[in-house]
This record gives structure tokens, C-alpha cells and sequence, in this order.
């Protein structure tokens, strides 16, 4: 299922305002790449732009190309709602819908996508609840609000409810960002074996998740306030911690900015 | 999120009303604390004197009026309190009254519904801004405004629209058509609809403008078209806020007084059909009986403002029931 992404020469624009400029980028399916960089420099803009949530933003467009496999996302005649079921999304804040139950927030996706039988929801449902290690914490509260949970298996339950649909690439918006150190464990963990179906893209703040969870790092900055971000590198995630190719990446990483 | 914001350490607060070494310090709270909390607690005290005054007087008058009633109150079809013996019974009224409001919600909610998720999800903002304006104008309309239009251009517009619901739902009974003057119930709907179209509409945009981004996205994201995320994160979030909004739309619409008066053609009995005039409601039969009733008469119409009132109370706890029962999926607790 999984795909690999080829982004080239992607602008982002809120209004007249350049956000993003000029990014390139290779992302390998089954394997987790992490974004890092100040704040402001476009990395959850950049995110969004992978399943089409950038233009839902009043002013939001795009130029450029991002190929999911060999489909560009932003070619004539492509439906965003139908990248959007491709290209799953996991938000910074958890955000289960209130008004469903677990169950029904796993299975909101599905019903979107078509109909399906009671007891094919219900494998669905388990398969995708078990997929994001929440089985056993919810079994026997499936028909219970989601929004009882707490925030790290909200969280989770947002990774079970976008699995469900079996995307070809699973995006994170600093997903540990609201939980605290045990929850971000279970969601880092997670992440791990979830890569093994997916293509994984996770914007995050924190540099010790981004090694830790990552095989390749992307590290985005901006020259100053009201400037564009931009890419500067993105290379295997050892070598960014170690040893990486430009002197900016190495400043931010040992904190001497940003 | 549950992370407390408290400073473990800071020092532990004084408690109000007591010195630093605990002590009972009587007479230190301050004069402006003491006279704003007189002055709202005597505004609270005084909502319910006169709640509990008005229940009284029209609770005493009305069982006069009842005590007297030589027929049964709830079932007579009559209106004659100053005859001898005095008969009345609420029943026509009771009807007309639930009749016209149901058929003015049954328009009016979808209507508004859809306009407050127009204003809301779909129209530009330099477009929903004057619709909005305009919505709000209409609600400041004066019902005896909207009456005169009733009676002068509504009443003589729906000779084809009955003609028309004749033909095709004529067989359902219920609207068939006589050809008689069209000042029948189904009128009295139509034009309670419009006047509690506006309230419905403000509060219901309101409640969708409140429905957090994050809902809406977290449904974008699973591939839900437009159309989608309403169903799914807008509408069921804003439930009980479109319940509340048509709950203040029924309200005026079981109390409306003066535009039904103008428009219905009244009677005392219940028509076969909706189409057919006659009949009454609560108030309009009050406001077209006080000024010649004589004083059994007055409390009789009294009578029947406390059932409408107690009709009020029920419909509007049967909202909150509706809305408490789903309580812990409301979205008050995200």
C-alpha cells in the first residue's frame, strides 16, 4: 500500500504571501521522515500541502509538483477529497469527533468511502484499534464517547480512525506535541511498527523524537520573519544528527538557535 | 488536556473574609463588593417574586374561571363564558396552536438550517455579511408588520399554492381544499414560519460559527467532502444548539398574537382539513375576546393562557430532556 512521494519545485502561498518556496524532496515508502525547524518555517505548511489540507486555508494554493506514486496530486482533474483518502492526516491537538463513539470514530472513514456490512466494520474496526495498540484499553468501551479517552488514546484512537481507511501515506502534525512523556512513548513506538505499512511523514518540535523515530530528516528554516521557508537538507537521520552537510542544520541541532 | 496551571509553589491564598493568621476578620470585605452582591442577588430574589406573583394571580383567576365552567375545559368546542351557564373549552384552541406552530417549524427549521450553514460553510464573506444584516432586520420586524402583510399580500397570493397541494396531496385529507378564503391554519403556518425564521437562522449561525476548525479538518482529512463534514462534524456538534434555536423560534411562534389575528379567519371548531379556514389559537383568541369580555369571560381567557403557558414548559423540557440524553457525546467535553 504504501507509496513513495516525489516532491519538486513546491511554492505555498497564504494570499499573496509565499510561505514555502521552492522544495524538493524524495520521501521512501515504508520508512518514517521527520521534518524539524524553527516555528514559522513552514514545515506543517509544507505537510499540508501532501493531501491537498493546504488549500482548505482561505487564501491557501500551491504551484509545483508532489507525484504519489505516479499520480501528481496537483494534476488537472484530481479531486483533493480523493487524494485526501489516500493521504491520511494525524493532527497536533487529538481531535475524535465528540459526538461519535470510539466504534463510530474508527469507522468514519469507512462509511465515507462506501458500505460495508456490519461485521466487516467490525474486523475493520478491531484490525485498525489493535493496529494503534488501543484494543485492550478500549474493547469494552467501544460504544462509549471517544472523547472520554484521554489525550494520548485520543491520539492513538486519530491513528486508528486514519489507518482504518488503509492510506498509502500516513502524515503527523506534531502528533506528541499535547501529550504528555508515557503517551508520547506509546505514539513513538507506534510509529515504528506502523512504517511497515506506511509512508510516514511526521512534523515534530522535539529533536530527540525526530531521531528517535525517523530513518531519513528533512530540516527546514526561514532567512527571517516574512521570508519564505525553505528546505536545507534532508539526509539519512544519522547523519543529520552526526555529522550533516550544512553548518545551519548543525546550529539548530546543538541548539546554538531557532 | 489536563495539565493544571497551578504553581506548586506558591504560597497558599488567603482565604476571603480571613486575616493572613486565619482569623475571622468580619467587616474587611469591601463596600463595593457588599453592595454589588446585594444588588445582583436582589435581581436574582426578584426574577422569582414576580415569576411566583404572575403563577399565582393566573393560577387563582383560572380556577375561578374553571370552578364556574359548566363543560368540560379541555374538550368543549365553544367559547361562550358569559353565557348562562358559562361552557368553554380550550381544545380548538389547543389545536390551532400546536397545529400552526408545527407547520411553522416544519418550514422554518430547514430553511434556516440550511440558510445558517449557507452564511457559515458556503458563501464568501463579502457575501454573508449584508445576508446575515438583512436576516437580522428581519427579526426586528414588528409581528403587526408582518401581520398587514400577511392579510394584504399573503392571504390573496395562495389561491394557486392551495389549488396546487389540492391536486397533488388532496388525497391525504388533510389538504384538501374547499376553495374557501385561504385564512386557514396552514396560513397562520406559513407566516409564523417567516417571523421565526430569523431567530432560528442568527442562533443556528452562531452554533455552526462555534464548531471548532479541528473537528472539521480532522473529517477534510479523511477524505469527506464538503457536504461530509457537515453531516459529520457540524451538525452533530451543533445539535443541541439548533434544538435551543428552534425552541425560541416555537416560543414566539405558540405566543405569536397579532399576525395570526389578522390572518386567520377564526371560528370555534376544529376543520377537517388544514386548508379550510377557522379555527383558533391561544393567543389570538385572547387578544380578540379581552377587550368585550366581561369579567368570568377575562378569566376564562385567563384560563387559557396558563394552559399555554404550561404547553410552553412542557415543550421546552421535553428540549432539554432531548438534549441532556446525549449529553456526554455533546462536545462539551473535548
Amino acid at each position: 500500500m504504501a507509496k513513495r512521494i516525489d516532491v519538486s519545485g513546491l511554492n505555498a502561498y497564504y494570499g499573496s504571501f509565499l510561505a514555502i518556496e521552492d522544495i524538493s524532496m524524495t520521501v521512501e515508502p515504508r520508512s518514517v521522515t521527520a521534518f524539524i525547524g524553527p516555528s514559522g518555517c513552514g514545515k506543517s505548511t509544507f505537510l499540508r500541502t501532501l493531501n491537498r489540507m493546504h488549500e482548505v486555508t482561505s487564501g491557501g494554493r500551491v504551484e509545483g509538483k508532489v507525484m504519489l506514486g505516479d499520480e501528481n496530486l496537483y494534476g488537472a482533474g484530481i479531486d483533493p477529497v480523493a487524494v485526501r483518502r489516500e493521504v491520511g492526516m494525524v493532527f497536533q491537538r487529538p481531535n475524535p469527533f465528540p459526538t461519535m463513539s470510539v466504534y463510530d470514530n474508527v469507522a468514519a472513514g469507512l462509511k465515507l468511502n462506501g458500505s460495508y456490512k456490519k461485521a466487516q466494520l467490525d474486523d475493520i474496526v478491531e484490525k485498525s484499534l489493535r493496529g494503534a495498540n488501543l484494543w485492550n484499553e478500549v474493547k469494552d468501551r467501544l460504544n462509549k464517547p471517544g472523547s472520554g479517552l484521554s489525550g494520548g488514546q485520543q491520539q492513538r484512537l486519530c491513528i486508528a480512525r486514519a489507518i482504518a481507511v488503509e492510506p498509502n501515506v500516513l502524515l503527523m502534525d506534531e502528533p506528541c506535541s499535547a501529550l504528555d512523556p508515557i503517551s508520547t512513548l506509546a505514539i513513538e513506538d507506534l510509529i515504528g511498527e506502523l512504517k511497515e505499512r506506511f509512508t510516514i511523514v511526521i512534523v515534530t518540535h522535539n529533536m530527540q523524537q525526530a531521531a528517535r523515530v525517523s530513518d531519513r530528516t528533512a530540516f527546514f528554516n526561514l532567512a527571517a520573519v516574512g521570508q519564505p521557508g525553505k528546505l536545507i537538507e534532508i539526509d539519512d537521520t544519522e547523519r543529520i544528527f552526526s555529522n550533516p552537510s550544512v553548518q545551519a542544520t548543525e546550529d539548530y541541532i546543538s541548539g546554538r538557535f531557532g | 488536556m489536563d495539565i493544571t496551571t497551578q504553581n506548586p509553589t506558591a504560597p497558599p491564598a488567603p482565604q476571603p473574609g480571613r486575616t493572613e493568621d486565619g482569623r475571622a476578620a468580619r467587616g474587611t470585605t469591601r463596600p463595593g463588593d457588599r453592595i454589588f452582591l446585594g444588588l445582583s442577588r436582589g435581581s436574582g430574589i426578584l426574577v422569582l417574586v414576580i415569576m411566583a406573583a404572575i403563577a399565582v394571580f393566573l393560577t387563582y383567576r383560572a380556577v375561578l374561571a374553571i370552578g364556574k365552567d359548566e363543560a368540560n375545559f379541555f374538550t368543549t368546542f365553544e367559547w361562550n363564558p358569559s353565557g348562562v351557564p358559562p361552557q368553554f373549552g380550550i381544545a380548538v384552541l389547543a389545536f390551532g396552536t400546536v397545529v400552526s406552530s408545527i407547520i411553522a417549524m416544519a418550514i422554518a427549521v430547514p430553511i434556516a438550517v440550511g440558510i445558517a450553514l449557507f452564511l457559515t460553510h458556503y458563501a464568501p464573506r463579502r457575501l454573508s455579511g449584508p445576508i446575515a444584516y438583512v436576516i437580522d432586520l428581519l427579526a426586528a420586524v414588528p409581528s403587526i408588520v408582518y401581520g398587514l402583510w400577511g392579510a394584504l399580500v399573503l392571504v390573496p397570493q395562495l389561491d394557486g399554492l392551495y389549488g396546487w397541494l389540492d391536486d397533488y396531496l388532496g388525497w391525504t385529507g388533510v389538504f384538501a381544499w374547499n376553495g374557501g378564503a385561504p385564512r386557514s391554519l396552514f396560513t397562520v403556518g406559513i407566516l409564523l414560519a417567516l417571523m421565526i425564521l430569523p431567530i432560528i437562522t442568527n442562533v443556528s449561525r452562531e452554533v455552526f460559527r462555534q464548531v471548532p476548525q479541528m473537528h472539521e479538518e480532522a473529517a477534510l482529512a479523511l477524505g469527506a467532502t464538503r457536504w461530509e463534514v457537515i453531516r459529520m462534524a457540524v451538525l452533530p456538534f451543533a445539535r443541541s444548539g439548533v434544538i435551543s434555536a428552534s425552541m425560541l423560534g416555537l416560543g414566539r411562534a405558540l405566543g405569536e398574537t397579532m399576525a395570526v389575528a389578522m390572518v386567520l379567519s377564526s371560528s370555534f371548531d376544529i376543520q377537517a382539513t388544514l386548508l379550510d379556514p377557522g379555527g383558533g389559537t391561544f393567543a389570538q383568541n385572547i387578544a380578540s375576546k379581552f377587550n368585550e369580555a366581561s369579567e368570568m369571560g377575562r378569566d376564562a381567557l385567563i384560563a387559557s393562557g396558563l394552559v399555554l403557558f404550561v404547553i410552553t414548559l412542557l415543550v421546552n423540557g421535553a428540549a432539554r430532556l432531548i438534549i441532556a440524553r446525549r449529553k456526554e457525546y455533546s462536545g462539551a467535553n473535548a
